[in-house]
């Protein structure tokens, strides 16, 4: 296997593995923060110890956040060292601001939280885990920045035959950027909410430590509920604004090959790549396609045809990612408003409860599948239009990338099954005392 | 300008991340020798417990800021030791879990697995930084490409293991005398020991060093035509004598300021060396990554340092209050505390 194809496999692992533990971490520190927050200002210790029970929780996911998130940064100078050449101008310096003006928050302040509970007051506490949940969403923010640079690259220019800074705001403030940072966060508050109501699901059917999971249900039910609402709305402008950034993605996320205006949806899609065509489209409603993302049903839309073949992303595993993310998305809709509609009394439902505990990996799997969706749907480009993956590899031997690979997906796989042992083990057992 | 600027905020920033991980990594590095029951070995994790996650950020910041302010060298840097850095990062990953995994599970295989994991995850670190470094200051074989004409033992030459050697025990000595600092009785007395007996090891190896630098680098070009600069061997020098004659004093918190000197000025002193290369090529100066031929555009580096000169300060402010706050003597109350180590 060729270098860019192993390198492409072991970013691949890499990054879809430590996005396992990033969405629980930004959401649940928001999360325990606002419990924390209700402790210290009622006094009520019920809320105090829901701090320190999810709070737990939180962190034996946090390690296995950072110390993934870390191989990251080396990769990209390790396996992507010309794509680091040629974008480092703009993409490491959101890199280093993100490492300077947020990681180090983060990391400072969450041994803070653990080791200060009896060494501050309850108020300076208190704002470690706030500032712990600031700090990790304002890390994801640079990082998502630097990401939609990648997928579409504004306020550079090209120079000395790399792409160098022109406008600094250009690059944080474009909409693109934050139509992702808002997409993903919501994702990630979504996945942190149905953590929290599967939890709380698990221990309520079995009665156990009833007022204290009750609480953390109704937390998370409005939480939950707020941020499904936000991501549907939210997702169908992210969407439109990648039909006019990306148009091959947009295409590939529907398998739509030939070019119209007035494109219908089907409902029922297979897409057959090697034919250039779909083996299956049913169930038409007429000009949604074009209407979703121009937001006028005589709309025109590229198809895949249109491009050269060299310059489509693979159509089936970003159709199939997209398909599986959206219909996720309305599921977590439904049962995040029964979950709300039954946060006084969640034991009325057993039903829901029972699908609530299931209901804990989907988000993780819809956040994953956005992912690919981002992506692979980018694909050929590590840059979207500007530079090809194939030519960001760094001159190392594919011996080198096997031998890394391997290492890291053995212990990326010990890893994550300690880490869902042990998340398991402290979850079943429930608070203290 | 800007470049000298970032080149020296490059190495500073190095500097900080070895003076503050130095001592938690050489901490890890002697758990299995220091540590003779397990309420030993917790006040050792509990003694890194709230700083060593932050002092790791600072590799992350020397990390990003290379691939910022001089993204050519941190391209032909970082795939040119490819397999020496994915060595680091598991090793990283494995002592990062170790702190979060080991108290969770009472049996004593698991708690032998992570402290292994420790073990291993605090020497490699110390052993390949110190191996990398000194191949930096020799210089690394990179062709007019920047391309690494060599592989992993290409780096494991006699200066290479020298400088992994020296890393160490430096570190050694930092952690001992952080332990010796943060506990009291028996634990205080032999983590006191080594470092008492890890000093004279550490000098005649750092002799070599410079020895061996004048040998075998052009580490000294810098210093033989600017002699004033010899002030910053005087650093790590006055920093040896400093912390022997604390440690002599049982002054522990003193000789652990004094062994931070040592190795912030070692780390400059070879940094000051290799300018203005960031990354000397062995085969031909000509094909050096120096921070005229790898920095970032001029608007980058001017952001960059606005950003750096906003930012650092605030972040050494409140790690340092943290570490006011928590370095309080460690004892037994200290470990029944709910969310210890």
């Amino acid at each position: 296997m060729d270098v860019v194809f192993l390198s492409r496999l072991q970013f691949a692992m890499a990054t879809m593995f430590h996005f396992i533990f990033v969405p629980l971490t930004l959401g649940l520190s928001m999360l325990v923060a606002i419990m924390e927050t209700i402790y210290v200002k009622t006094g009520d210790e019920t809320y105090k110890r829901m701090a320190k029970f999810w709070g737990k929780l939180f962190l034996i996911n946090f390690a296995l956040g950072v110390v993934t998130g870390i191989t990251l940064e080396f990769q990209f100078g390790t396996n992507w060292s010309k794509y680091s050449e040629y974008v480092g101008d703009i993409f490491g310096s959101l890199l280093a601001i993100e490492a300077t003006a947020a990681f180090f928050l983060e990391s400072t302040f969450i041994a803070v939280w653990v080791f200060g509970w009896d060494k501050l007051s309850p108020k300076m506490h208190l704002l470690s885990i706030w500032l712990v949940a600031v700090a990790s969403n304002l890390s994801a923010i640079w990082i998502l920045i630097a990401n939609a640079f990648m997928q579409h690259p504004v306020g550079y220019v090209m120079r000395n035959g790399r792409a160098e800074l022109a406008n600094f705001w250009d690059v944080v403030f474009h909409k693109f950027a934050w139509l992702e940072i808002l997409h993903t966060i919501t994702g990630a508050y979504i996945l942190a909410g149905f953590f929290v109501l599967g939890v709380s699901s698990y221990h309520l059917l079995r009665s156990n430590k009833v007022d204290f999971f009750k609480k953390s249900f109704r937390i998370a039910a409005t939480f939950a509920l707020i941020f499904s609402l936000v991501e549907v709305v939210e997702g169908h402008f992210h969407g439109s604004e990648i039909a006019e950034t990306q148009p091959t993605k947009l295409a590939a996320m529907e398998s739509l090959w030939e070019t119209g205006s007035n494109v219908p949806m089907h409902l029922l899609v297979v897409p057959d790549e090697d034919n250039e065509k779909n083996s299956l489209e049913a169930i038409p409603i007429p000009g949604l396609l074009s209407f979703l993302a121009y937001h006028n049903p005589s709309a025109t839309v590229k198809g895949l045809k249109d491009f050269p073949k060299e310059e489509r992303p693979p159509v089936a595993l970003t159709f199939y990612s997209f398909r599986i993310m959206v219909g996720l998305a309305f599921l977590f809709l439904l049962l995040s408003f029964l979950a709300w509609k039954n946060k006084a009394n969640p034991l009325q439902s057993k039903g829901l409860l029972k699908a609530l505990i299931w209901a804990i990996p989907l988000p993780y799997i819809a956040n994953e599948a956005g992912w690919i969706v981002a992506e692979v749907g980018r694909q050929p480009w590590i840059v979207y239009g500007l530079m090809k993956t194939s030519d960001a590899v760094s001159p190392v031997s594919s011996g080198q990338v096997w031998f890394s690979f391997a290492l890291l997906t053995i212990l990326y796989t010990f890893l994550g099954a300690v880490d869902i042992y042990l998340l398991a083990k402290f979850a079943r057992k429930g608070p203290e005392a | 300008m800007l470049e000298t600027i970032w080149f020296l905020l490059w190495g500073v920033l190095w500097a900080i991340y070895f003076v503050l991980d130095g001592f938690d990594l050489g901490l890890g590095t002697l758990l299995p020798f220091l540590a003779r029951n397990e309420q030993e070995k917790r006040i050792i994790y509990n003694a890194m417990g709230p700083f060593w996650d932050g002092n790791e950020v600072w590799l992350i910041t020397a990390g990003g800021v290379t691939f910022a302010a001089f993204p050519k060298t941190y391209a032909v840097m970082f795939s040119g030791l490819y397999t020496a850095l994915m060595l680091l990062l598991v090793a990283l990953i494995i002592r990062g879990v170790s702190f979060e995994f080991r108290s969770k599970v009472e049996s004593p295989a698991w708690k032998a697995l992570w402290d292994g994991c420790m073990f291993v995850g605090s020497f490699l670190p110390a052993l390949l930084l110190g191996v990398a470094f000194a191949n930096i200051f020799k210089g690394i074989p990179i062709d007019e490409n920047g391309v690494f004409q060599g592989n992993i033992f290409t780096l494991l030459n006699p200066y290479g293991l020298l400088g992994g050697v020296l890393f160490v025990l430096l570190f050694l000595e930092h952690g001992a005398l952080w332990l010796a600092f943060r506990t009291e009785g028996d634990l205080q007395l032999r983590s006191g020991l080594v470092a008492v007996k890890v000093w004279p090891i550490k000098v005649v190896v750092a002799v070599l060093f410079l020895i061996f630098s004048a040998v075998t680098t052009k580490l000294y070009a810098n210093y033989l035509v600017y002699p004033v600069l010899f002030i910053v061997l005087a650093l790590p020098l006055a920093g040896i004598f400093m912390s022997r004659i604390y440690m002599a004093a049982h002054s522990w918190l003193k000789a652990w300021v004094a062994s931070a000197v040592t190795i912030a000025g070692t780390t400059l002193f070879g940094v000051i060396g290799i300018y203005p290369a960031l990354l000397p090529s062995s085969l031909n100066p000509a094909y050096s990554m120096t921070i005229t031929n790898s920095s970032s555009s001029p608007l980058t580096l001017k952001i960059m340092l606005g950003v750096a000169l906003t930012f650092v300060p605030i972040v050494i402010a409140y790690q340092f209050w943290v570490y006011k706050t928590f370095s309080h003597t460690l004892t037994a109350k200290d470990l029944e505390y709910e969310e210890a180590y």
